[in-house]
């Protein structure tokens, strides 16, 4: 057993440790939040340029091939950072459910260098959170497809030319044979998006499919086959936004530390009251918790063994789902006042991470699916 | 034991229940706990002052409807419970008891009647930048200077300063004596030159918060309310005054019945047994809530002090505030992330639950953090 990280590891986090904290912070959040699409270009060609664009694709098709604990080191400096461009649902999720799907080189050009911006559309109004449950359908006609549904909530949509989109080509409404995989133009006739800013940062759009229209080689891998690339790289964007949680967590327990120290009341430092003292030390415990779950999903996520798979992941975000609400609720309540405004980063990693506990699954949802799935 | 209301309680229920029904007005979208449209807000309490109601707590001699102790609180429970937005506090349960026992005639007579018709509009002062939680730290000088007081300071988190005609406020008056004794108690006209009040946005993305800057402010020396000095028992007289409402009961049956509602109409969540187990949860300590909160009424209405309860149920009710905010927010999923606007699917049962949610991460920070309330009990407790 060892839980060090590799020489490559390390410089990894180190470079993405500052380009988060120096090239990016609170300042640079601030400016990209009015920005359309809270997705800066001048950014997102910089992370292609250090090569965290690739990391998540195979490296026959251009990419790197990186693990799960690599991308992890670079959710986790993004979330201290606060940074905003969409690395997760618009790199992590697409490249790795691509890769999963044996796309070709050609479907994959551009992503690692950042030219094609990618969504992933699988949640639908009604789904309880389940990418198994797809009411959206592709119906053969001609030499190739008519699709129509609904999909909600799809994180990076406004800022992507091309849409993955999990349909059905066969079977009920919510068993996970029978869903396909297709990529669909943004722009096509019959696609509608109503864009919105998500709370905490980021973009997305509830989606209108209403007879599009889509060649045969629209389909990404194979017909009915889509669940299981799904659940994977779904998986592995949960891990990674657990990873991102993270980030934020510890921002938050830093930040808290410091201001018991500084902030006065009474005359003394308020870090000197032992009901603050003990409050710390919980979020202390709860952060520590929270990367022992990162760092145990981030390994077991590439285990070839579905249930393995599921059941750790599930159990992460279970886990960061809770933790993660304590610790942003104590270091607002420890902040007082200051800590509820948007004046102060504190209140800016609230809301993200207040996102963070619905967005790919809440905990509730990954309770049901770890009860579900008997160790193997 | 009865611990059921009078005959005449329910037929005065019945009285109010009707009244709300037929005069309350739609709300846009989900209550987050303090007033945020300005129009509506201003509109529906001039409508209870016309009517009387709006100084629910108050006497006939300064134009409240005389009502007892459970009146007002049946009052303020049918209000909750018809979905109607709890008025401003500041003037109608914070200055204007103050002004009833402190207050000299010539005051009483010139600032209750206005707030009592929802007239004047007031705002609380007393926080600054060093002196939140110890209050009596507070540093805003006030000098007298012939007829008048010259204010020169700063005051943080003032809620609804932008709103509001006057503040009441604690400036230091003498820094030359141990800090409570140096306090004292001044109404300022918040049009009078030298104030600034710039905005503060909280988490839920609105602005009800303000810094309010005050340099060379000329105040009347009349303004002062009590004895110059004498301030700070002013101030503890307001926040440990009756509020049998503080545990925000009825409010909190509101939104659970509106969650429940979205939940009902949801065909997901209505079969999902952890969520009705949720929903029963967070009922099952409303109630223990609503029966801590009788017991102080009961008490209250025989005349007793409310005692150390009210420091009890402000901690309780505002968990339960924010754990059904939560449930809010939770239950809804994707449809309660859009940001201040609506997404296409978003369900409207669900839209605003996160901002809720964030604005109520403050309910156990003002009025005194909960911390705070804590402290207060232990010191009771223990007979520190
Ligand atoms: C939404 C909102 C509306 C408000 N409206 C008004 C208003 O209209 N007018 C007004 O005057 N003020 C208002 N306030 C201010 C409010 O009363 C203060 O925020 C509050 O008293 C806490 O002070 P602080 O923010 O300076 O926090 P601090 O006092 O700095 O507290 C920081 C943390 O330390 C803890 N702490 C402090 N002392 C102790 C101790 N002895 N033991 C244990 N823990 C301790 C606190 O509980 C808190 O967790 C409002 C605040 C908010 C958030």
């Amino acid at each position: 057993m060892d839980f060090s990280y590799s020489q490559e590891q390390k410089m990894l986090r180190e470079s993405a440790t500052r380009f988060a904290l120096k090239g990016y912070g609170f300042e640079r959040y601030k400016t990209t939040l009015p920005l359309p699409g809270h997705c800066d270009p001048a950014l997102w060609s910089q992370i292609a340029e250090f090569g965290w664009l690739g990391l998540p694709l195979p490296e026959d098709a251009g990419g790197l091939g990186g693990s799960a604990l690599d991308i992890s080191l670079i959710c986790e400096a993004l979330g201290g950072g606060m940074v905003l461009e969409p690395y997760v649902a618009g790199a992590v999720l697409p490249g790795r459910l691509l890769s999963f799907c044996g796309a070709d080189a050609g479907r994959l050009a551009g992503l690692a260098e950042g030219k094609a911006q990618l969504a992933v559309a699988w949640a639908e109004p009604g789904s309880a959170e389940d990418p198994a449950c797809c009411a959206t359908r592709a119906q053969a006609e001609g030499d190739g497809y008519v699709l129509s549904g609904r999909k909600q909530c799809v994180l990076n949509a406004p800022n992507a030319a091309t849409l993955i989109v999990s349909a059905r080509t066969s079977g009920s409404d919510s068993e996970p044979g029978g869903i396909s995989l297709f990529a669909v133009d943004a722009g096509s006739s019959g696609v509608e998006l109503k864009p919105y800013p998500v709370m905490g940062g980021g973009y997305a759009a509830d989606i209108r499919l209403d007879r599009v229209r889509l060649e045969a080689t629209a389909l990404i891998g194979a017909a009915d086959a889509g669940f299981a690339p799904l659940e994977a790289a779904l998986d592995h964007a949960t891990v990674a936004a657990c990873a991102q949680a993270l980030g934020a967590m510890n921002a938050l327990l830093e930040r808290t530390g410091n201001y018991l120290k500084v902030r006065k009341q009474f005359g003394t430092p308020i870090g000197s009251f032992q009901a603050l003292q003990h409050r710390l030390v919980e979020m202390f415990v709860e952060v520590e918790q929270s990367r022992s779950m990162v760092v145990m999903s981030s390994v077991r996520v590439e285990s070839a063994e579905p249930a393995v798979r599921r059941r750790a992941v599930s159990a992460a975000k279970a886990y960061l789902g809770q933790s993660s609400k304590f610790v942003a609720q104590q270091a607002v309540q420890l902040h007082g006042g200051i800590g509820v405004t948007e004046e102060l980063d504190v209140g800016h990693y609230f809301r993200q991470l207040s996102a963070f506990g619905t967005l790919y699954g809440s905990r509730e949802y990954h309770l049901r699916r770890f009860a579900a799935t008997p160790a193997p | 034991m009865n611990l059921d209301f009078s005959p005449e309680d329910q037929a005065f229920r019945a009285e109010i229940r009707a009244w709300m029904r037929d005069n309350v007005p739609l709300q846009e979208g989900p209550s987050i706990g303090i007033p945020s449209h300005r129009e509506t807000q201003f509109a529906w309490e001039r409508k209870l002052g016309a009517k009387g109601w709006l100084a629910y707590t108050w006497t006939k001699e300064y134009g409240g409807p005389g009502w007892t102790a459970t009146q007002r609180y049946i009052f303020d429970t049918e209000r909750a419970l018809a979905g109607a937005p709890s008025s401003s506090p500041f003037g109608l349960s914070m200055l204007g008891p103050v002004l009833m026992h402190y207050g000299n005639e010539a005051q009483k007579r010139r600032y209750l009647p206005p707030i009592a018709r929802g007239e004047e509009f007031w705002c609380q002062g007393y926080s600054e930048p060093a002196a939140g939680s110890d209050l009596a730290g507070l540093k805003t000088r006030a000098t007298r200077e012939a007829d008048h007081y010259l204010v020169n300071g700063q005051k943080i988190w003032t809620t609804q300063a932008h709103w509001a005609n006057f503040m009441f406020c604690l400036v230091r008056t003498n820094p030359d004596v141990p800090k409570q004794q140096g306090i004292s108690f001044l109404l300022i006209d918040m049009s009078t030159p030298g104030i600034e009040i710039r905005p503060i946005t909280t988490i839920d993305g609105h602005h009800h918060l303000n810094e309010v800057f005050l340099t060379n402010v000329r105040v009347p020396a009349e303004n002062l309310v009590g004895e110059e000095g004498n301030g700070w028992t002013l101030a503890k007289y307001l926040l440990t005054h009756e509020r049998t409402s503080i545990a925000g009961v009825a409010d909190s049956y509101y939104q659970l019945g509106r969650l429940r509602e979205a939940v009902d109409a949801d065909p997901v969540l209505v079969r999902d047994p952890a969520v009705a187990r949720r929903l029963a949860a967070l009922e099952v300590d409303l109630i223990a809530l609503e029966y801590t909160n009788l017991r102080t009424l009961d008490r209250v209405s025989k005349g007793q002090p409310p005692g150390s309860e009210s420091s009890g149920l402000k901690i309780k009710g505002t968990e339960l505030q924010q754990a059904i905010s939560e449930a809010q927010m939770e239950l809804g999923g994707l449809s309660a992330l859009p940001w201040l606007s609506a997404g296409e699917d978003v369900d409207p049962a669900f839209a605003g639950a996160t901002q809720r949610y964030n604005f109520l991460r403050a309910s156990s920070i003002y009025g005194g953090t909960n911390e705070i309330q804590k402290n207060v009990l232990a010191k009771l407790l223990l007979q520190l």
